[in-house]
């Protein structure tokens, strides 16, 4: 037969045969890659749109600005900015913004972002944020525009009066129109930039420069000459570099996402791996035949890789599907940030579907297959056809040992890439050395295979079903590798996983303790409002109060590029927060003291000793602040970073007297609910409504839940990856126990009786399990420390100590164990109910 | 008279503060004030409307003559005045320039408006000296004014030279606006202006000379309830003489004041009464885009001591309209006329619809 009329016909029929013959494997292959691929693209349809809606709600709050300058914090830059910039050449117009986070009406949750404005020159730099309403009353300076969010939220109407409350003033103001510009769904209220400036107590500062560049402009120019003229407290920005910082906050919480996606992928390949392994040992002698009647071996390879390469596809198109439908679903159940907050007050994202990212993620898909399938496509066209034709079996020499050093090398490199600094911000090297790691400790299964069941066997068990077992297994340790590959991936991956939430968690509950040690908290739930003087006096002096710490959290932001940090008030910090890692003596003098969080400390560089600028000018010297970092604290609540000073400090720097969350600490013997009743009683009306006063039991069973919920998906992730390796490693074991009836055959001739067999292939199982079990909690440790110690650290800047999840290993080595001798077991009695003689008669 | 330009109304009604706390207050025009210089060149903040308002016309040396107008306006809000902030919007200031060429056929113009403060809008309350934006109009050191604005389509910069004395109109300054005395406001003019400069049309520079009419008028009272529009024409005769005239019309079209001035050249001038000036209409012409109509082509005749005058009044074009509607103001006309001996400009308001206040 010429070779070039072999592959249509001929080749296809094998393929369709092979599948028709053994579909639980191909269908499992496939699934594993349509988990991965549904997975990952899943994570990044949901984040694209999740952030092009935050990026449209960027753009509604800043209007349709050219170029941005921005307060650095809530406190404003100085007003005389605004003429040195509008006189720029290349400078068309410039609207002057004071812009306001306040609290609308009385009930809880009704934040706006309100912008007091010029309507004069937003006309000409941003008129999408000029209302619509009669003209005359446009200056009055209780004039009010809402937009149609806002006044759906408060169920407010044009000619309402409402009260605004911001900076701890609440003010009326008659809604005098709408801002049919805004986007659906963003809550917006314009007033006039002078009663912005007079009731909200912000005379002489501007938080915004809106920009119109001229016609023709160089904005690259116009940007120099901007800069030249900003004080410390202001900064250029875009309106996309708000979108990235947003994008950088959200990457780490993806990278986690795409983490297991890589999961599933790879399992997904290991499961192809095995089901083309099995399938094409056990054709080895059809592929010998067709290579006796003229294929050629790329013919040969060529059809391997092609069997991989239709369930990749298979998997990929149905990856696809399955993600499209899981974002979807995601979108509408939790939102764009898969329950883990980082987008603050947007809606609900619309899915935005994008054909670049599904290539790639299906070439993803169909990538892993062929990985899967490279090496049993060498193994089909490797032996001579002679030799194949006749053989069958475990083509190894059961007396040499199975090689250690091709494992460890990939070990080595692993802990290598381990030590390396993080890439752009993302810890792909501790990636790549979780890969190595895992190559190397599959590619060191049959080793450890020999090495566990080695002194097993030296025992010699008087059973003969227990002694055949191990011998088999102690023999054939590849076969046992090619069964168990899949497994050994999904569960080590999914054991580090474990290790890491669970380490996180442990962490986080500890350090809910140390950052929670008083009996109740009270937080104001706003922007715009908090707890002043009369206000503090009344709740200091409530029965039962032994006393208060209060605290003023606000942002300040350090960089163009990144998340604005939090900026919390509070006194003695030296002495309640849970510092870590050295701290520093002093401060020199003229510096401000500051504690940096974790990841504050590590994304901008600082470590105990650090003078660091802070950009509040401090009244003493007209100046940039310079700050003096004592010490550094865990953190998990705020991945931005926090800076921490003393309440007198804030107070000194930025003029800030209001107070927004309070830790109170009981009389001996008072009743929690009691004096939460009297705290609230000591609230006036129009905080009341706002503030979260909240038991610090309570507090940390919420924050707790919280952490699970935003972990939810993990969990449940992790449990379709193991789920599906050991489907896959009872499709492998079947089809391994099934490619040996002639061996059960010669076995009953010999005077073994059924039940041996069947307690042979139990025991088989089970150490098979065993040392499935032994490998991938193994490896899963080893990576879960890569995890906890690089990949965390530098994604999410935050370090805890490992906590090992005892029970779940013993759970995952028990259903190894388990399922694999059910799974030999079932294929076995089938294979052994043949009669002996016709079971011999198989082989031809 | 009362160049109650449109584009005051419309700044008018946009800064009333209608919930002010407090009714605003606005000084008085009264009669038998006199005016003093440079002093009354420059604002008076405490009227509620006040303007600096030039036309004439512009020699460019290779092509037909072009017609200019280039105006300030300064108006009170009733802004609250124990507001601290700099941004209170005190004072509004806004400006609006034109440039009628008979070859384009149609007016270009563009305009800046502003809240008084930071260096960005200010307007001297001691001599003419006013910035609005990069848009300004100053009586330097040598008594010439100069003024410069550039819009989207063109640039003015333009040195305006007084050859005549101030001419004080209505009774030294006091110009009636109707019926009741209490519409009136403080008025002069400076006619015959000698014009130097630079003119700018797209990308062609080009140095220009000609003449030009200013016309400056404070006041705190608004037009006649019945009023609906007014015709205003200011002419600087080649014979050295300034002729202004002005009526202001009811909703059935008939004048329910007038007014005028005609001072020849080095004689006194002579103050014409509501019944001394008579407007009538030779052609009207009909707006293609508004499809509003307009008396383009007018009779005035005016009766003097020594007996009547008449004299035809011909538009350099016909469309010189103004829509300024995607502005917040109105649609009229205004634009370059010609009469027998003279150049002037011809303002024609509340054709389109009565302008309310």
């Amino acid at each position: 037969m010429p070779a070039e009329a072999l592959p249509t016909g001929v080749l296809r029929w094998m393929i369709l045969g092979e599948w028709r013959a053994h579909p639980a494997r191909v269908a499992l292959g496939a699934l594993a890659i349509a988990v991965g691929v549904a997975l990952g693209f899943a994570v990044h349809l949901i984040n694209t749109s999740a952030l092009s809606e935050f990026s449209r709600a960027i753009a509604a709050v800043n209007g349709d600005a050219d170029l941005q300058v921005r307060a650095v914090s809530a406190r404003g830059f100085d007003e005389q900015l605004y003429p040195r910039v509008a006189r720029l050449a290349g400078v068309a117009a410039v609207s002057p913004v004071v812009e306001l986070t306040a609290d609308l009406g009385g009930g809880p949750g009704d934040r706006l972002t309100l912008i007091g404005l010029d309507v004069l020159r937003a006309a000409a730099a941003t008129p999408s944020l000029v209302g619509r309403g009669p003209a005359e009353v446009r200056f009055d300076e209780g004039s009010l525009f809402l937009s149609d969010a806002a006044l759906r939220a408060g169920g407010h109407r044009v000619g309402d009066t409402v009260e605004v409350a911001a900076g701890g003033r609440p003010q009326p103001f008659r809604i005098v129109g709408d801002l049919p510009a805004a986007p659906d769904g963003q809550r917006i209220g314009v007033i006039d930039i002078a009663a912005a400036q007079w009731r909200f107590d912000r005379v002489g500062r501007l938080n915004r420069l809106d920009l119109k560049l001229a016609e023709g402009a160089d904005p690259g120019a116009v940007r120099a000459a901007v800069s030249a003229l900003l004080p410390p407290d202001a900064e250029i920005a875009s309106p996309d570099s708000e979108v990235r910082q947003t994008d950088n906050l959200s990457r780490a919480y993806r990278v986690n996402l795409d983490m297991l996606a890589l999961v599933a992928l790879l399992t997904g390949a290991f499961l192809i791996y095995s089901a083309q392994s099995l399938s094409v040992a056990r054709r080895r002698p059809q592929f010998a035949l067709l290579q006796v009647l003229g294929a050629d071996r790329r013919t040969i390879l060529i059809q391997v890789l092609l069997e991989s390469v239709a369930v990749g596809l298979l998997g990929a198109g149905l990856g696809l599907a399955i993600g499209l439908g899981l974002a979807q679903a995601a979108l509408s159940l939790f939102g764009g940030d898969l329950g883990g907050g980082f987008f603050g007050n947007v809606r609900r994202p619309a899915l935005t579907f994008s054909p670049g990212a599904a290539a790639v993620f299906g070439g993803l898909g169909l990538a892993s297959a062929l990985l899967g399938g490279l090496a049993p496509a060498r193994q089909a066209v490797g032996a001579p056809p002679a030799v194949a034709l006749k053989n069958l079996g475990d083509a190894v020499d059961p007396r040499r040992t199975p090689p250690l050093v091709p494992a460890l090398g990939l070990l080595v490199a692993g802990a290598l890439c381990a030590l390396l600094p993080p890439v752009g911000g993302l810890p792909l090297f501790g990636y790549v050395s979780i890969a190595l790691i895992l190559g190397g400790g599959i590619a060191g299964v049959p080793w450890l295979a020999r090495a566990l069941l080695s002194p097993a066997q030296r025992l010699a068990p008087g059973a003969p079903s227990l002694r055949l077992a191990l011998n088999r297994l102690w023999g054939a340790p590849s076969q046992a590798a090619v069964a168990l590959c899949g497994i050994v991936a999904s569960t080590s991956l999914m054991i580090a996983m474990a290790v890491m939430v669970t380490s996180f968690r442990s962490s986080v509950d500890d350090w809910l303790l140390q950052v929670f040690p008083a009996d109740i908290y009270l937080t104001y739930r706003g922007d715009g409002d908090g707890f002043d003087e009369p206000v503090r006096r009344a709740m200091t002096a409530a029965p039962g109060v032994a006393g208060i710490a209060f605290l003023r959290t606000t942002s300040l932001r350090l960089s163009a590029e990144r998340p604005p940090p939090a900026l919390v008030a509070r006194p003695d910090p030296g002495g309640s927060l849970p510092l870590v890692g050295g701290r520093a003596s002093g401060p020199p003098p003229g510096l401000t003291p500051v504690w940096l969080s974790e990841p504050a400390a590590r994304i901008y560089g600082h470590r105990p000793g650090d003078r660091l600028l802070l950009p509040l000018v401090d009244p003493a010297t007209d100046k940039a602040t310079t700050a003096f970092v004592m010490g550094v604290w865990r953190d998990y609540a705020r991945q931005q970073g926090s800076i921490v000073l003393e309440q007198a400090d804030y107070v000194r720097l930025t003029g800030d007297r209001l107070v927004n969350e309070a830790a109170v600490d009981l009389d001996p013997g008072a009743a929690p609910g009691a004096v939460v009743a009297r705290l609230r009683a000591a609230l006036p009306e129009r905080l009341a409504g706002r503030t979260l006063i909240t038991e610090s039991r309570a507090l940390r069973a919420l924050s707790l839940r919280i952490f699970d919920r935003s972990f939810a998906i993990t969990y449940l992730l992790e449990a379709i990856a193991i789920l599906v390796g050991l489907a896959g490693v009872t499709a492998t074991m079947s089809a391994q126990t099934l490619a040996r009836i002639k061996e059960f055959g010669m076995l009953r001739h010999v005077g073994v009786l059924r039940r041996q067999i069947a307690a042979m292939l139990a025991a088989e199982g089970a150490l098979l399990g065993a040392v499935g079990g032994v490998a991938g909690i193994g490896l899963g440790l080893a990576m879960s420390q890569v995890l906890i110690h690089v990949v965390n650290p530098q994604s999410f800047h935050w370090t805890m100590e490992t906590h090992l999840p005892l029970s779940l290993f013993a759970g995952v080595a028990g259903a190894l164990i388990g399922v694999s001798a059910i799974a030999a077991l079932m294929t076995g009695r089938r294979a052994i109910s043949q009669a002996a003689v016709d079971a011999v008669r198989e082989d031809w | 008279m009362a160049r109650w330009k449109p584009w005051a109304v419309a700044a008018l009604t946009m800064f009333l503060v209608a919930a002010a706390p407090a009714s605003p207050r606005y000084a008085e025009v009264r009669p038998g004030v006199a005016l003093a210089f440079p002093a009354d060149h420059g604002a008076h903040p405490d009227f509620r409307t006040e303007w600096w308002y030039v036309t004439g016309w512009l020699e460019t040396g290779d092509g037909p003559p072009v017609g200019f107008q280039v105006t300030f306006f300064r108006s009170k809000t009733g802004s609250d005045p124990a507001n601290p902030s700099a941004f209170a919007p005190r004072q509004v200031l806004f400006a609006h320039a034109a440039v009628s060429d008979a070859r384009t056929g149609r007016l270009v113009h563009d305009q800046r408006i502003a809240r008084e403060g930071f260096g960005l809008g200010t307007a001297s309350r001691t001599d003419l000296d006013i910035v609005l934006d990069d848009w300004t109009m100053k009586r330097q050191a040598d008594g010439r004014i100069r003024t410069k604005v550039q819009g989207s389509d063109f640039v003015l910069d333009l040195v305006l030279d007084s050859s005549q004395p101030v001419l004080l109109q209505g009774k030294g300054g006091y110009s009636r606006k109707g019926p009741a005395p209490s519409q009136a406001s403080y008025y002069y003019s400076l006619p015959q202006l000698k014009v130097s400069g630079r003119i700018q049309r797209g990308r062609k520079a080009q140095a220009v000379t000609g003449q030009a009419w200013m016309d400056r008028e404070w006041s705190s009272t608004l037009l006649d309830p019945s009023a609906v529009g007014w015709d205003w024409l200011g002419v600087n005769l080649a014979d050295g003489s300034a002729l202004m005239a002005f009526q202001i019309r009811d909703a059935s079209g008939r004048p329910l004041w007038a007014g005028g001035t005609l001072r020849p050249a080095n004689r006194p001038a002579t103050s014409l009464g509501p019944d001394a000036v008579r407007f009538s209409t030779v052609r009207t012409w009909r707006s293609p885009r508004t499809r509003v109509t307009y008396p383009v082509e007018r009779q005035l005749t005016v009766r003097l001591p020594g007996g009547e005058r008449r004299w035809r009044v011909r538009p350099l074009f016909d469309d010189q309209e103004l829509d300024s509607r995607a502005a917040g103001g109105p649609i009229y006309w205004e634009g370059a006329v010609t009469v027998e001996g003279g150049r002037g400009y011809l303002e024609l308001t509340g054709y389109a619809s009565p302008l309310k206040l």
